[in-house]
Parts: structure tokens; sequence; C-alpha cells
């Protein structure tokens, strides 16, 4: 088994990788080497995205992803989003709409929903559902997840419309 | 989306009746909630199972050799090394901790192993070498029945057989249906996988262990009797729960967690990966159910006779109760005098089989309700008629002789459902701003090839009961402690909290009966009382009559201070809103003030009435209590290619009182998620014993695109039994919700000018379209 140094930039942060198998994925370096434990393995296949990290700028389920393979590319994960205690408005409106039960797949699609709602304002409800059917969720049934996200949606839409007049 | 009207302006926010945010919800979104798969110990060790690749066979020999010379194993344990019981069980402790001479199921533990890092572990388990005599395994549930092959356990293979006779079980009608129906194996696959971790206390004579789990107390006496420690030498607490729906109620890695740690005086971690998974918790029972409903020509019943095979699988776990609630739940929500039903739940090498949500009423509820259309067919009437026609009201009786004494608003549920609107997308849903078909609409999405000008819509429905609580004698109390002092209660239970919200409706209570704002919740452990299994629908009832209770017990003894402080008599005193009040005079003193420097202190037990056994006949008053909801399945299918969108989702449920109607709300939409998954999606398949699709990849879960909206009316009458007047609202929501896709299916399918029969779920896209 090759041991290797490598050197992960997470949430703005150099963190160097000791003790990393070649193979290990980014979500086990995250959560075994680095201490981040907010990303979630559920199925380990890229199937349920509780995993979901941003590797500059895109989406990933960061079990896929070798950690080796991201250095020198900006990781972003759920602990990056915002300070503790002073919740995103994704995360809010999560806990406002009742889209939080048992919570484990909480942290991915937090991660999924700011990224569908940066490239997208005013996502339809197909959208939604389209964009996040990459993101299994066992306990809501999805109803109060996709008003969390129509909230925020609402919320932005009317602070930039303030802004701009 | 949800239809809530909530017109309620008068709730004092954070009390009963609001909708306030969950205590941990904050902590869940950014990350830093910690699941049991979470936690870790300076210096803890990694623990492994060794799993027997074989559905039966015999252990000749184990060589532990070679996997005790890779560097890194700390230590190897199998049978030999269990110092107390060998076996443990929810209601039959027939289940080894480790298998010793023979081995029942694909995934059995064997040995475990303890490492410094997980991958030594993995590798040591490779290293084992295990010799078996493969024996010829016991697949037929029937077999079993027959007694036609050898018993695969001491035990033997019939777990429990159990009849009901009711009225004159040969009453015949003019009109007779029948069917046998069959229900596949579901996964309750909450996301949160395994995981525990064992911290052995000094001396090695105690153990404390943070685990996921729905019920410490009975983990802490299973996992105790197994270690040879009496149980207050065994500390269980709640390690954060991803989930449960059923798969958490048995051991898996508890007590090789424990014996691990004890063994080397040191924290060890164990956690599952989803394969792992899928054989280290029990299942929702695979069964076949044969049924010939009698009426009358106007359609109504006059006799059930049903025969209910439940396959076990390897263990017994729950079966016999999911047995039972399986067959008392025959006659379904209907008036019905007569009823003869024979039930078995027998041993096979399948998978070992016990709770999912549902717990044997989602089985009887897929044939009966199944039933019922081919009723509603034969006589003429729609299938909303036939179900109003015979709809069980209080003071009905089941088959047996059980009266049904909770509120039981079977017909609201039904009218309700039906005063929902139909959705207005068009059948193969909208068309895109050109006119052409949108392929995201169709079944089977973008990436089939769905025609839009060949979808059929079909609409169905389905009804149900639920007994609420344990059954048959089963005294499932819950306890809990309130400490009320300068304005703020502290609340203790052993409740776990698996997502479903008990900590947010704990606070809600409290606020309530005690008008304090401020309300903390400790730890929950197994450092009070046990407040029986976060299961079966009971923990609103159970755990919230506990803490109601301790609440007001608490009040009691404000009032005699503030009565002693005032010289009034405490029975004069009430809370309004924040304030102690005299209801007969001018008092009126902030809780915060009247309880300042008070140290009260109350821990109360709740306890249900007492059930009964059933008899040879199945005749005895063994259920608690009950539940009803109507489900109506809106789908469009396409019939040549066997494709399916369910379209909408109404229902009406029996919630009593709800205490909470957005946790109410991701009940019901999170329960028809399931209930969808197992109409339309989830099978664990197992081929010769061994199973195929033990991953997401393989087991399909319902997605954001396959689940559709649900609009939902609570059905509100507090039932007089309830300490709260709330029923449990976690089970009936996944119930009847199967049988309405299927049917809605079976309706597509008439309009296309096809009858299909659809008596196995999940439909698959064959059964529609070969």
């Amino acid at each position: 088994m090759t041991h290797e140094f490598f050197t992960l930039r997470v949430n703005g942060t150099d963190h160097e990788v000791a003790d990393s198998w070649l193979g290990e994925s980014l979500l086990d370096v995250l959560r075994d080497r680095i201490g981040l434990m907010g990303s979630k393995g559920a199925c380990t296949q890229g199937e349920c995205g509780s995993c979901s990290v941003m590797v500059d700028e895109v989406l990933v389920c960061s079990c896929l992803v070798m950690g080796a393979s991201a250095v020198d590319q900006e990781i972003i994960t759920i602990e990056g989003v915002a300070p503790i205690g002073s919740p995103s408005d994704v995360q809010q409106a999560f806990v406002d709409a009742g889209a939080v039960q048992c919570g484990f797949c909480t942290p991915g699609l937090v991660m999924a929903v700011h990224d569908l709602l940066e490239r997208t304002e005013t996502p339809t409800e197909t959208e939604i559902r389209e964009e996040l059917a990459g993101n299994v969720c066992r306990c809501t049934g999805y109803g109060r997840i996709i008003d969390a996200v129509e909230r925020v949606s609402v919320q932005r839409r009317a602070t930039s419309q303030k802004e701009s007049s | 989306m949800s239809v809530v009207e909530d017109t309620r302006t008068d709730i004092r926010p954070g009390t009963i009746g609001d909708s306030p945010a969950r205590p941990d919800g904050i902590e869940k979104v950014q990350g830093n909630y910690a699941f049991s798969s979470d936690l870790s110990a300076d210096g803890c060790l990694f623990g492994a199972t060794l799993r027997s690749p074989h559905p039966y066979a015999r252990i000749v020999s184990i060589d532990l050799s070679a996997a005790w010379k890779i560097s890194g194993v700390e230590a190897i344990i199998t049978a030999d090394d269990v110092p107390g019981k060998l076996t443990y069980g929810l209601i039959s402790q027939d289940q080894p901790v480790f298998a010793a001479d023979v081995v029942r199921y694909v995934g059995e533990p064997i040995a475990a192993v303890a490492a410094l890092d997980p991958e030594t572990a993995r590798r040591a388990l490779d290293a084992i070498v295990v010799e078996y005599d493969v024996r010829s395994p016991l697949l037929d549930p029937e077999a079993a029945i027959a007694g036609s092959h050898e018993p695969i356990h001491p035990d033997g293979n019939l777990i429990r057989h159990q009849r009901i006779v009711h009225g004159d079980p040969s009453a015949t009608g003019d009109v007779v249906v029948e069917g046998t129906y069959e229900i596949g194996m579901q996964d309750q696959a909450f996301l949160g996988l395994e995981a525990a971790i064992a911290y052995p206390d000094p001396g090695a004579d105690g153990i404390e262990l943070h685990v996921a789990t729905q019920w410490l107390h009975e983990d802490q006496g299973q996992i105790a009797a197994c270690l040879g420690f009496p149980d207050d030498k065994v500390r269980l607490v709640l390690g954060g729960v991803g989930g449960a729906f059923g798969a958490r109620e048995d051991i898996s890695l508890q007590v090789h967690t424990c014996l691990l740690a004890l063994r080397l005086g040191r924290p060890v971690r164990m956690a599952y990966s989803r394969a792992e998974s899928f054989l280290g918790h029990v299942h929702r029972h695979p069964a076949t159910i044969w049924m010939r409903h009698h009426a009358d020509a106007e359609g109504t019943l006059i006799n059930v006779e049903a025969r209910f095979v439940f396959d076990g699988g390897a263990y017994a776990s729950t079966s016999s109760a999911v047995l039972v609630n399986g067959i008392t739940m025959a006659q379904g929500p209907y008036a019905c005098p007569n009823g003869r039903v024979d039930g078995y739940a027998v041993r096979t090498n399948h998978l070992p089989c016990g709770a999912m949500r549902g717990f044997g009423a989602v089985q009887a509820c897929f044939a009966y309700e199944s039933q019922m259309d081919k009723l509603a067919d034969a006589c003429g009437l729609g299938p909303e008629e036939i179900r109003l026609h015979n709809a069980m009201r209080t003071g009905d009786t089941l088959f047996t002789g059980q009266a049904v004494m909770n509120v039981a608003p079977v017909e609201e549920c039904i009218r309700e459902t039906a005063a929902l609107p139909l959705p207005d997308e068009p059948v193969g849903g909208a068309p895109l701003d050109d006119g052409s078909p949108d392929a995201m609409k169709l079944p089977g999405g973008a990436g089939r090839t769905a025609d839009a000008r060949d979808i059929v819509r079909g609409i169905g429905w389905g009804v149900s009961i639920k007994n609420l609580m344990y059954s048959e004698t089963f005294d499932d109390y819950s306890t809990a402690r309130c400490r009320l002092t300068d304005g703020v209660a502290t609340l203790k239970f052993a409740t776990a909290e698996v997502g479903q919200g008990f900590i947010t409706i704990a606070g809600q209570i409290a606020r309530t009966v005690l008008g304090v704002d401020d309300v903390v919740l400790d730890q929950i452990d197994t450092g009070v009382g046990s407040a029986g299994s976060t299961s079966a629908s009971r923990q609103t009832w159970m755990s919230g009559g506990a803490v109601d209770a301790a609440c007001r017990a608490a009040r009691e003894r404000l009032f005699e201070a503030v009565g002693a402080a005032h010289g009034l008599e405490p029975i004069r005193l009430m809370i309004d809103g924040t304030d102690v009040i005299d209801t007969a005079g001018d008092l009126r003193v902030p809780v915060s003030e009247a309880s300042a420097g008070l140290e009260i202190d109350e821990t109360v037990e709740y306890h249900h009435p007492e059930t009964e056994d059933l008899d040879e006949n199945g005749q005895g008053n063994c259920h608690t209590a009950f539940a009803f909801v109507a489900h109506r399945a809106v789908v469009d299918v396409d019939p040549e290619l066997g494709l399916v969108k369910v379209i909408q989702i109404a229902t009406a449920q029996d919630v009593g009182n709800a205490l909470n109607p957005l946790s109410v709300i991701g009940q019901i939409e999170g329960g028809i998620a399931q209930g969808l998954g197992l109409a339309v999606m989830e099978e664990i398949i197992q081929i010769d014993g061994v199973i195929r699709n033990g991953n997401f990849t393989d087991y399909l879960l319902p997605t954001f695109l396959d689940m559709p909206p649900v609009l939902a009316t609570l059905i509100e009458q507090p039932d007089p039994h309830a300490p709260l007047g709330a029923k449990g609202v976690g089970e009936p929501p996944c119930i009847s919700s199967t049988p309405a896709v299927v049917a809605a299916i079976r309706d597509a399918l008439r309009q296309a000018g096809i009858e299909k029969p659809l008596d196995r779920v999940p439909v698959r896209p064959t059964d529609i379209c070969l």
C-alpha cells in the first residue's frame, strides 16, 4: 500500500493529509484524515448524494472522487457553507420548512440546493426535482425539501428586487 | 404540495399545536450534528464482522491463525468468546451472537475482528479460513409449514401458527371474490448506517455503548445477558440516529462491539457499509396471502376467509407479532360479522425479517384492498362506494372479538380524501411551450422512450387500519422525568429520537403544561427508566403521555408552593400562558418567578391499558388502540413499456390531535414515499438464498422524481383514550398508499383495454407489459 502526503484546500484552509492511501476517496479523506465529519457516507457508490461537496465549483459525490486527485482544487464542504451558529438562507429554510427529519441526507442536500440556486435563481418544481434527484432522502418524501428550496428562491428574488430598486 | 390550512392563530409559540423548529435542526443542516457513525475516541480500534457466504451450512472448522499474523490485528473473537448468553432476540432469544456450528443465512456473523484501522480489520476477515459442510437450504415457506425440510433450527421451522375464527365462518354471500397476493421483501434503507462505539470501564467490569437504536433499554438487557453482566453494568447512550423504520429494533453490531472493547480494554468502533447493512438488519417480511371475500349483492361484507404465510427468514425476531398484526387486520377498516383466518410465520434460510414501518399491517392491506376493488367490480360499485358502504365505526368489532373503542373516522377519511382536487396536469404531463411533450413528465422520464400518445391514467384507492402500541399483554410503558426550577423545565427520557421529532413535541408538551418558555432536553440514555421502542406509532402516545404526566406532576408541586406562599388552595391554581393564576381571584405570577429557587423533580411512568393474549380461536382484546387513513393515487402508465409515474397522492389521516402539524405532514409524506417504493420499486432480491441487489444502485429507492406531490387533510378528532388526544401518525401513511398505487395502475391499464391482476408488489414493468 503506497502512502502519500498531499495537501488539500478545504473551505479556504490548506490541510496536509498524511497516512492516506492513494486510492482513498475524498469522502474518507475529509472525514477520517482531516476530521470534517459533516459529509456523510450512506451508499459509497454515488447513488444517494449524502457525501456531496463542491470541487472547483462542481457538485460531486465525494465518495466517487479520489482524495489525492483533488489537490490544487478548491473544495467546499458543508462546514464551509456558513459559520456554525449562523446558518445560510438554505440551511435556515430547511429547518423552518420541516425539511429535516433524521438529517443524514441533509448536508448533501444543502450542498446540492446551494449549487442549484447559484445556477438557477428561480427553478420550476420540475427543475428542482430533476436537479436534486441525485440526493436520496428516506424520511421526508421530499415535499418539505421542495418547499424549502422554493422559500429561498422567493426570498432571494425579493432581496435582489429590493436591491435593484 | 401539501395542503396544510392552519387556521389556529391563538397558539403560544412553541406549545402544542404550533410547529416549532426541531431543536437539533440547525446542527443537522450545518453538518455538526454527531451521528453514531461520526463518533470516535483517542486510541479507538475498528471492528469488522466475518459473515457466512452460505444460506445453510455446518461449520466444520474455523482457522484464525493466518488472521492473527497480520500486523495491527488486536482481537479476533468467535462464539467461544461469548461469556454470557450465546443467543439474543426480541421475543425469543434464538439468534446466535456468532454462529457456532451452523449458519442459517447469507450474512450470519461468525467472527469479529478489532484492528488498528478498518482496512486491516477487513484484511484479517479475508484471512480467516472457515470450512463449511454446505446443506440444502430451506427457501420455500410452504415446505416449512408442511414439515418437508429438516429443522434448520432447534426450535423448528414453524415460528408461530395462529388462527382466528369469528362469527359463522361458513357464512357465504351472493358475491364471492378470491385472490392470492404476494408482497416482496422491503428494506428500511435508512441512510445512517449501523454504527456504535463502546467504551469499557476500567477493569472491564462494565461498559458504555453509544449506538443508533430504537430502544435503549431492550438493547441494554439483551447486551448485558450476552456479556454476562447485570443490566446496570451496561450503560447505553443514544448516538445520533440516521433513520430507523424498524431496522434498529433488533440487535446488529451492539454485542460484537462491546465484546471486542471488553476483550481489549480499549474503545472500539464498528460501522457497517451499505452492503453489510442489507445483511446486518431485519427486513419487512415477504408474505403470501390468500383471501376470499363474501358479500351480499349490495356489497355488504358477510365473511372474509384468509390464509397468511410470513417468511421470517432464519431467526424469529418479531415474526410472531408481525403475524398477529397481519391476521388481526385481515378485514381491513371494514365491519364484517364473520371471518376465518389462518396465519403462519415460518423460518427459512432467507435473510431474517422483523420490524418495518407498518409491521404486518402493510402485507394484510395490500391483500384486503385488492380484494375490496374486486368486490366493488363484482357488485357494480365504485371503489369509494364499496369502502364507504362497509366503513368501520367506533364500537365495531374485529375478528378477534375486540371492539374498536377509539375514534374511528373511516368514513371521514374517505370523504375528505375524495374532496381533495385531482391533478390538473393533463395525461402524459403538460406539454412544453412549443406544444411538444415534456419528456420529464412521462413515465420513465427523459431517458426512456415512452410515447405521450400511449400514456393512460388511472385512479386507485387504499384505506387501512393500524393498531397503535404493542399488543398481546405486553406492557410497553414509558418513563419521563421533569425538573422545574427558575422557569426552566429539564426533561429526561430514554425515547429514541430517530428523526421523527419526538424531541420537538416533548418541549411543546412541557411549555403547554408548565407555562415555561425554556425547555432543556437531557441526554437520551439509560440513566432513566425505559421509554419502550420508537416503533408501532407509539412514542407520541406513550412517551408523550409520560412527558405530559411528569410535567403535570411537576405542576402540582409548583401549585403547592404557590398556594403555600399565597395562602391559596392549590386546586384553585392553573397555568395561563406563562403565568400561574388563581381561577377564583386576582393572583397572577409568572411561572419563572413562581418556580424561582424551587427544585421540583418528578419522574412518572405512563402505562397504557392492559391487553390480552389471543386464545386458540384468535379471540381476545389483544390490541391497545387503532388509527385509520385513506389514500387516493393517480398514476400515468405506459402499458407497452410497463412504466409507471405516480402523479399525485391524496390522503386524509386520522391523527387525533396534531401536536405539531408540520411534523405530521413530514410523517405523512415520508411514509407515502415508502409505500410508493413498495408498490413499484423496492424489493430485496434473493436467489437461492443469496441477496443479489444489496446496494443503492440495484435496490431502487424513490427519488425526487419518483415521488409526486401529496395533498393531505388531517382528520383531527382528539381520541379520548390518548393522553394528549393524539394518535401515532408514523405507520398509517405507508400502509394503504401501496394498494392505492397498484389499484391506480390496474385502473390505468383498464383505460387501455388491458386487464392485469397485479397481485404482487412491487409491480415490475414485466407485470404490466408482458
